[in-house]
């Protein structure tokens, strides 16, 4: 699966824009503030509908425009199929396959998958649990429809439970009966979702593992370690015990919405114990895991997205990384550098891959011939 | 925009107002009407105003009605010992549509929905309770719920069927599971799961 070619309407920087790609390597090269990371932006948009960096969907279309268009011609073997994702501000935002548009998004996640590599996943190790949540739930929702859609009815009936204990509080009243119906709903999703998350760790810590040690070639142990305070004998009870509290603090205190996935480096918190470079490492390893699990489940390998990482990354985590994209570990990538030269460098030896660079320049991009 | 009347104005200003209509389908709409003969404005005109002035809740099922209590509660052809539950008048249709049931309805007007602000005490409930509580000759045998299978709609089910527990009537619930002409494969797990527990005795005559 790949993507052929990219055009862009009134998306970020670019006014309008055709893109044609190779199935292997793309760079996209240019100065700072060029509009390099919103051309990956762009892709990560097609395949989980959304930006990978701003969440409000209109503060992505250009600036003095009121609609923006982003489609992608994607190459699934012998079919050719045409995504788009279109918003004309102040209505709903619409995804199309093939000229059908979705009734639901959730419906699209996980036809093409992308990993993005960027400079501000260090969130996922500094902040706290909810980005660890987020980062596995986008891989699980991208590798099990099924998964995205429980997740989905989870945070529902949590918004309504929530909902309701602020009432009872405001009002000073306390229904049983009320309350009920969404403790036994939280409770089946919430059960769902739990061994759903349990047991994709137990699929991706091998992957995770070994990437780890190929990338450090230190001694130090490292871990994930999956928390859930749903994960007891009788969680109904442990509902039941919370109660007071939850009415006290008019939210839900039990549930796998405060799970964690716990970054451990010999046994200590990895935030506060690892170095730089170990934390590096583990960073490009959980994103190179989730690139092994996607192409596990899906039979084929997902487009990865590299943004900047030559600045971010020293010539040792480089050269390891170039090592896979030599040995043809990934299927179609993209990468971006602000410096032209360094890309020049590191994919010259590459000879047998077909290797597209392409200029960006406020907004425009011009395909720089490989000599 | 500029109108040639403030008339014009006026009508495309109240056709807006519809959901679903923008300025311009209800300019094309108001000028529509101007085209054609003065009574089929006229004809329009009364209909909207009979629809509000005429029509009323019924007191007993709380459907639209044409007089104080509906022509369906008034009915002598109904089995007056079924209750079905539903959200609102539409649902009567489609249920009516059906011609597969002949008991008598109650709308319940809205659906417990937290998130909305929409309590127990903001549909007709404590209606129902009443109505179940009072019956007699005959008394309610059956209360069927007819709501969506949404989480609202469960929530809502539980809460009416704890209310109605004191009161020994029997509480169903339409079935829910896969779509006739459906293909199990293309089922979500939940659905499926569902209709396997909650699995009917295979009926000849239906088939």
């Amino acid at each position: 699966m790949h993507l052929e070619s990219l055009e862009l309407l009134n998306f970020k920087n670019y006014e309008e824009i055709n893109l044609q790609f190779s199935p292997e390597i793309n760079c996209l090269v240019g100065s700072n503030g060029s509009g390099k990371t919103n051309m990956l932006d762009a892709i990560h948009y097609l395949s989980l509908t959304k930006s990978a960096f701003n969440p409000i969907d209109v503060q992505n279309i250009r600036h003095e425009s009121d609609f923006m268009v982003i489609r992608g011609m994607f190459r699934k073997e012998d079919r050719q199929e045409t995504i788009q994702c279109s918003l004309q501000q102040g209505q709903r935002k619409v995804l199309r396959r093939n000229k059908k548009d979705y009734d639901k998004m959730s419906e699209h996640i996980g036809r093409y998958p992308v990993v993005l590599i960027a400079p501000n996943d260090t969130d996922v190790i500094r902040e706290g649990s909810e980005t660890r949540r987020k980062f596995f739930d986008s891989i699980l929702s991208q590798i099990d429809q099924q998964y995205l859609l429980w997740l989905l009815q989870y945070n529902h009936v949590l918004k309504q439970r929530n909902s309701l204990l602020k009432q009872f509080s405001e009002n000073n009243t306390f229904d049983r009966d009320l309350l009920e119906p969404y403790d036994r709903h939280l409770l089946e999703f919430g059960q769902l979702l739990l061994k759903a998350r349990r047991d994709f760790l137990q699929d991706y810590l091998p992957y995770f593992l070994s990437h780890y040690q190929n990338l450090s070639e230190g001694k130090e142990a490292v871990s994930i370690r999956y928390e859930s305070n749903m994960d007891v004998a009788n969680p109904e009870a442990e509902l039941r015990n919370n109660l007071r509290r939850d009415l006290a603090l008019q939210r839900s205190n039990i549930g796998i919405h405060k799970d964690d996935f716990v970054f451990e480096i010999d046994g200590h918190p990895l935030k506060k114990f690892g170095s730089q470079g170990q934390q590096k490492s583990f960073l490009i390893s959980l994103k190179l895991a989730h690139f092994d699990s996607i192409r596990q489940h899906k039979g084929y390998k997902p487009i990865l997205l590299l943004d900047d990482i030559f600045d971010k990354l020293d010539d040792h985590r480089i050269a390891k990384l170039m090592e896979l994209v030599s040995g043809h570990a990934f299927g179609q990538l993209f990468v971006t550098d602000a410096r032209p030269e360094r890309t020049e460098r590191i994919f010259q030896q590459l000879s047998d891959t077909e290797v597209r660079v392409y200029r960006i320049e406020a907004g425009e991009a011009r395909r720089i011939m490989a000599e | 925009m500029q109108y040639p009347s403030k008339y014009i104005e006026k009508a495309v200003e109240e056709i807006s107002s519809l959901p679903g209509i923008g300025k311009k389908t209800a300019l094309r709409l108001a000028l529509h009407l101007l085209r054609k003969d003065e009574e089929n404005t006229h004809a329009l005109a009364t209909a909207l105003v009979d629809l509000r002035s005429k029509t009323q809740y019924c007191q007993q099922c709380h459907n639209i009605s044409d007089a104080a209590v509906c022509s369906t509660c008034s009915s002598h052809h109904r089995d007056r010992s079924v209750i079905c539950i539903v959200e609102n008048p539409q649902d009567v249709m489609a249920i009516e549509n059906t011609a597969q049931y002949r008991g008598l309805y109650h709308v319940l007007g809205g659906i417990i929905s937290p998130i909305e602000g929409v309590g127990p005490s903001d549909i007709k409930l404590e209606s129902l309770v009443q109505r179940v509580a009072e019956a007699s000759d005959p008394a309610i045998k059956e209360v069927i719920l007819a709501l969506s299978p949404t989480m609202e709609g469960d929530t809502t089910a539980f809460y009416i069927t704890k209310k109605l527990k004191p009161y020994g009537v029997k509480v169903s619930s339409i079935a829910r599971g896969i779509p006739v002409g459906g293909e199990l494969e293309y089922t979500d797990e939940i659905t499926l799961g569902r209709s396997i527990l909650s699995r009917t005795a295979y009926d000849t005559s239906h088939s």
